[in-house]
């Protein structure tokens, strides 16, 4: 059907290799509703689990009540003999280990924490049960704002620590190289909590096969082969009796990319009861007790000459990381991080940067989209514009004297990063050009009618992504990707099946990875098929996470399809009575000077009739398993530049976005199509963290945004369709010249959208530096410059 | 988020619904069209022995006209009035506040009944009714009563309703030829609940004036007399007179202690006043 609507279209074989904007395969099954998700899967005798959680941030468990009617269906940590709790620990020195138990043991640290499963033929009959068994809880102080909880005195997460910190960490170059400048700014900068909400939550169908003596986890992950490594260290058997399917999957942005404790239970239940058992996380779960993510804070100080030019950074950065260290990322990727990435996409000669991952008692920060760069995006950002503000220049005039210019690539930073091509300057200069600065500008000279106020903001970033072996080996996490393997197989009829370990829950892979395919093989798309998802079909992998997959299951499909084609050249030579130097693969064919034989007919004859292929045919057969990884591993980099116009109305802090920019580099680009529906997709992520999610937790560590009446997500209003501009800079280190692109459009949003609020309302003197921007912080920030400019006069 | 079990009835005519809620010592909830009762159930937070569902009282269904008020059974839903499937004494007022009801998903099955009973201080007709001046009749197995939709509210998710009572109609008054409606409400997206509602009636021909301000996490603000805030009286130039001194004194009063939401609503009443001038 996808190959007729591309012939439709075009009146012959329109291209369908790299760079071909085809229609994703996938979406005829999910644009008719017939995706399968894990709470979609029906097996026999399968019973429903209802979790019994913590009330409470942060208590001592005294007692359990279980009612004699439901012992039997309800399940504690006294029954989980010899599971070990989750730990994620990194190699970074100093961190300090937290153990997850998987049910609560003697102390409860977050609200929502696992304390009792309970089993019952429905979920509903399951929640009656829950909410029949009664907890003695010792109440402690929480832990529930990450800046009081580095001070002396404070309660502690992790009694044995004596603080409440994994990790510190310090990096610094030259810094009294800066202390001269004549500017110098000094901001306080926060992003608030969120939820990742992916519109499909977690979900888990756990169930045993004797035959295979396998236990079975259909779980929504986008990382099946991991949560095998860590279910198999959880629960102590071997990874030969543990499959992990992962079908399609309603988003991942992070969330799927952790083990669960809710896994381990299910997989340890299932086991014991010997029937299928299902756990679907609802929406109050996922708010109250899951999936949180990007808190930071900065205290940061900027150094620039006159001009603008920037002299150096100085910053200490904290995230809440919660309460547990989630495997496998760890609890202190995301602070670490900070330090590495703050100096964004700029030059800079001198920078310190100290950074604290700190414990309290909230769920565990998990790596959401873009990880730790929305946020360094932000306060990074926020800065250029105050000094742009400072040295009374534009903006966008700022950031070009600051950039790494193209003839400097590759471009070793100040934190060592290798910015491996492109052009950033130009990204702002056309970003510039498309908003139309000037016009902006004497539109604001004239004011509105209206009484709202015009601003025009932006933001650039760059972002390493597919960073491989030699970055996480010095993160010391329990995932370290390597090589990335894809197997590439013909079947009889000619057909190209490919499996992979990652995993495309929107990514659109079953039609990239087929275009890859057919970049190599000339196989038609439609006959293309992606086996992904099963630990049991497809080779290990770490998954999909920080836009990684395109890159290296994009780079392992053409080495495997490479192979196949050199294996099916030699069985096509034999079938020509050819050299197999003398022919060429070429649109499906094996060609030589007298003939051509197509892949089908090469599959056709080495499996069902071999008996026409002479006795020295290489014996290796057309079932490839090929290895990839970039000439270095230090990650691509994409980057981009945004640029928003907004209207602010300073009565009520209405912010409405009026036009919105973004170009884009993010190397050769495998499906244009694709990308510009992740970059709509990032966006509407971003717009979410500038103007609308917040996670707000009490002094008790209640979370307060419990249902998504309380917790705002962007929705078809709010998300305006952006005008999109891509550059394409070859990465000069991987197949094709891909980068990773998938987090990108998240991360700079918020960033561009607070500098255009606060250019809009530069002249009441207002400065938000805090997202969400919300009508009432507008507000709010009005009335206290307008005190401050009575009270000064 | 699954409902605790309960008893579930459909009775198919008032006197039996009405028997059904007063049993004794159990707790029954009316459902209507479930839009509020539906999410509190799964979250547990409403826990009822019984439902009971009166979607099947044709009463309840009716829309009529009555003197030159119109008077609507609680069932109807916030569709029926958008789309115009009812008569409209308010010359659109009533269809526009309906058309920007939360979504239309809500709007198909929810009821002005129901939205009244469940009290929300952000909901839409708790303070557009009370604008308009409208007199609820509420319904017991022993009593029928009348109460002022001013005095039927009395703060957040609390009404006047005893347990065994309903809401059995709303009778509205017809706006007069002189009446102007300002009705404005702050959303951070469309569709989510107000944090900011001004809703005004006013006629300068009578130099009189109904305004209210809701969504304020308690019952609405409502002035009968609303001449305060246009300098001690209503004229034609009430838009100009406006006091946004005295609104802000009010939801000082109220105990809006953040300058900032005050301002917020002070703003949107404004505007409400503005849309009754223009």
């Amino acid at each position: 059907m996808l190959r007729e609507t591309v012939q439709r279209q075009n009146g012959q074989a329109a291209p369908q290799g790299v760079g071909a904007r085809l229609p994703r395969k996938e979406d005829d099954r999910f644009m008719r509703g017939r995706g399968q998700y894990v709470a979609d899967i029906r097996l026999a005798g399968l019973q429903d689990v209802a979790f019994v959680r913590s009330p409470l941030a942060h208590a001592h468990i005294k007692a359990i009540h279980i009612p004699e009617r439901y012992r039997g269906s309800v399940f504690t940590a006294a029954d989980l003999v010899g599971v070990k709790p989750i730990r994620a620990v990194s190699g970074l020195p100093g961190f300090k280990v937290s153990e997850q138990p998987v049910l609560a043991t003697d102390k409860i640290r977050q609200v929502g924490e696992l304390v009792a499963m309970c089993v019952a033929p429905t979920r509903a009959e399951a929640e009656d049960i829950a909410a029949a068994v009664t907890l003695d809880l010792d109440e402690l102080p929480a832990v529930h704002d990450m800046l009081e909880a580095r001070l002396p005195g404070a309660a502690l997460v992790h009694d044995h620590w004596g603080d409440n910190v994994f990790l510190e960490t310090f990096f610094e170059v030259d810094i009294s190289s800066a202390l001269d400048a004549p500017i110098k700014i000094t901001r306080e900068i926060s992003t608030a909590r969120q939820c990742m909400s992916p519109l499909e939550g977690r979900g888990v169908v756990a169930s045993f096969d004797h035959r295979l003596d396998q236990l079975t986890l259909h779980t929504g992950s986008q990382m099946p082969h991991i949560v095998r490594n860590g279910l198999s260290d959880c629960l102590g058997i071997e990874q030969g009796r543990i499959r992990i399917v992962s079908p399609d999957v309603g988003g991942g942005f992070g969330h799927k990319g952790i083990l669960l404790p809710e896994e381990v239970c299910l997989a340890w239940l299932t086991m014991r009861r010997g029937h299928p058992l299902r756990w679907i996380e609802d929406r109050r779960e996922h708010l109250v007790a899951s999936a949180n993510c990007r808190e930071h804070h900065y205290n940061i100080t900027v150094y620039a000459d006159r001009d603008g030019t920037l002299r150096g950074i100085d910053c200490e950065a904290t995230v809440d990381s919660g309460a547990y260290s989630s495997y496998p990322f760890s609890a202190c990727l995301e602070a670490a991080q900070i330090a590495s990435i703050l100096p964004g996409p700029y030059k800079m000669p001198a920078y310190r940067c100290r950074t604290y991952s700190v414990a309290t008692n909230k769920c565990p920060i998990l790596p959401y989209r873009g990880v730790a760069r929305t946020g360094v995006c932000f306060a990074l950002e926020l800065m250029l514009d105050a000094i742009a503000v400072e040295a009374g220049i534009e903006p966008g005039e700022v950031r070009l004297r600051n950039l790494v210019q193209p003839e400097q690539m590759p471009f070793d930073n100040i934190t060592n990063k290798h910015f491996d091509s492109g052009d950033y300057p130009q990204a702002m200069r056309r970003a510039l050009d498309a908003i139309d600065i000037d016009g902006v500008r004497a539109r604001q000279r004239k004011g509105e009618a209206d009484g709202r106020r015009i601003g025009v903001g932006l933001a650039i970033y760059c972002e390493q992504a597919a960073h491989g072996t030699s970055v996480y080996a010095g993160w010391g996490i329990p995932m370290v990707p390597g090589h990335e393997q894809a197997t590439a197989r013909l079947t009889p009829d000619g057909g190209l099946e490919l499996r992979v370990g990652v995993h495309s829950h929107g990514q659109g892979m079953e039609t990239t990875l087929a275009q890859v395919a057919h970049e190599i093989l000339g196989v038609d798309v439609a006959k293309v098929r992606l086996v992904h998802g099963d630990t049991a079909m497809t080779p290990y992998s770490t998954g999909t996470w920080g836009s990684r997959a395109m890159v290296m299951a994009g780079g392992a499909v053409a080495a495997a399809c490479s192979e196949l084609g050199e294996r099916a050249k030699r069985i096509g030579a034999k079938l020509l009575q050819a050299s197999e130097h003398d022919v060429v693969l070429q649109d499906g064919r094996v060609t030589s000077a007298n003939g051509d034989v197509s892949l089908q007919e090469i599959a056709h004859t080495w499996y069902r009739r071999p008996q026409d292929l002479p006795a020295d045919v290489d014996p290796a057969g057309l079932d490839v398993t090929g290895g990839y990884k970039p000439q270095r591993d230090s990650g691509t980099f994409s980057y981009a530049a945004h640029a928003v116009i907004v209207s602010v109305d300073p009565e009520i802090g209405k912010v409405e976005i009026l036009d919105y920019v973004i170009v884009e580099d993010g190397g050769v680009l495998v499906n244009p199509m694709i990308v510009d529906g992740q970059i709509f997709g990032g966006l509407a992520q971003g717009i979410g963290t500038a103007l609308y999610e917040e996670m707000p937790f009490d002094r008790a560590g209640q979370p307060l945004a419990t249902t998504l009446a309380d917790y705002l997500l962007p929705g078809p209003s709010e998300v305006p369709e952006p005008r999109l501009d891509h550059m394409e800079t070859p990465s000069p280190y991987t197949q094709f010249g891909v980068k990773g692109i998938g987090e990108g459009g998240a991360i700079a949003p918020p960033a561009a959208i607070a500098n255009a609020v606060n250019d809009a309302l530069r002249p009441l003197g207002v400065e938000l530096l805090h997202s969400p921007i919300t009508p009432r912080r507008i507000v709010s920030a009005i009335l206290a410059a307008s005190d401050a400019l009575r009270s000064a006069a | 988020m699954k409902s605790a079990p309960f008893s579930y009835e459909r009775p198919t005519d008032m006197r039996g619904a009405l028997a059904l809620m007063a049993q004794p010592n159990a707790s029954v909830k009316i459902m209507a069209g479930g839009q509020s009762l539906g999410p509190m159930l799964n979250l547990r937070l409403a826990a009822p022995d019984m439902i009971v569902d009166i979607t099947a009282l044709s009463d309840l269904k009716r829309a009529d006209t009555d003197n030159g008020d119109l008077v609507l059974g609680a069932c109807v839903t916030h569709a029926d009035i958008e789309d115009g499937r009812v008569a409209d004494v308010t010359r659109g007022a009533m269809q526009r506040v309906a058309s920007a009801i939360a979504y239309r998903a809500v709007r198909n099955r929810g009821t002005i009944g129901g939205s009244l009973s469940h009290a929300d201080p952000s909901a839409d007709w708790v303070s557009a009714f009370a604008a308009l001046g409208a007199v609820l009749t509420l319904r017991r197995a022993t009593a029928t009563r009348q109460i002022a939709m001013a005095d039927f509210v009395r703060g957040a998710l609390e009404t006047s309703l005893h347990p065994d009572e309903m809401i059995e109609s709303i009778r509205i008054p017809a706006l007069s030829a002189t009446a102007r409606w300002g009705y404005v409400k702050s959303c951070r997206k469309p569709g989510e609940f107000a944090h900011a509602i001004g809703a005004v009636l006013i006629d300068p021909e009578a130099a009189t004036a109904r305004v209210v301000i809701g969504a304020i996490e308690a019952a609405p603000i409502m002035l009968a007399d609303a001449s305060e805030l246009f300098g001690g009286k209503i004229t034609g130039e009430f838009k100009q007179r406006f006091d946004a001194r005295v609104a802000d004194r009010l939801l000082a009063a109220a105990g809006l202690a953040d300058a900032a939401d005050r301002q917020i609503h002070v703003a949107i009443l404004r505007r409400a006043v503005a849309e009754a001038a223009a």
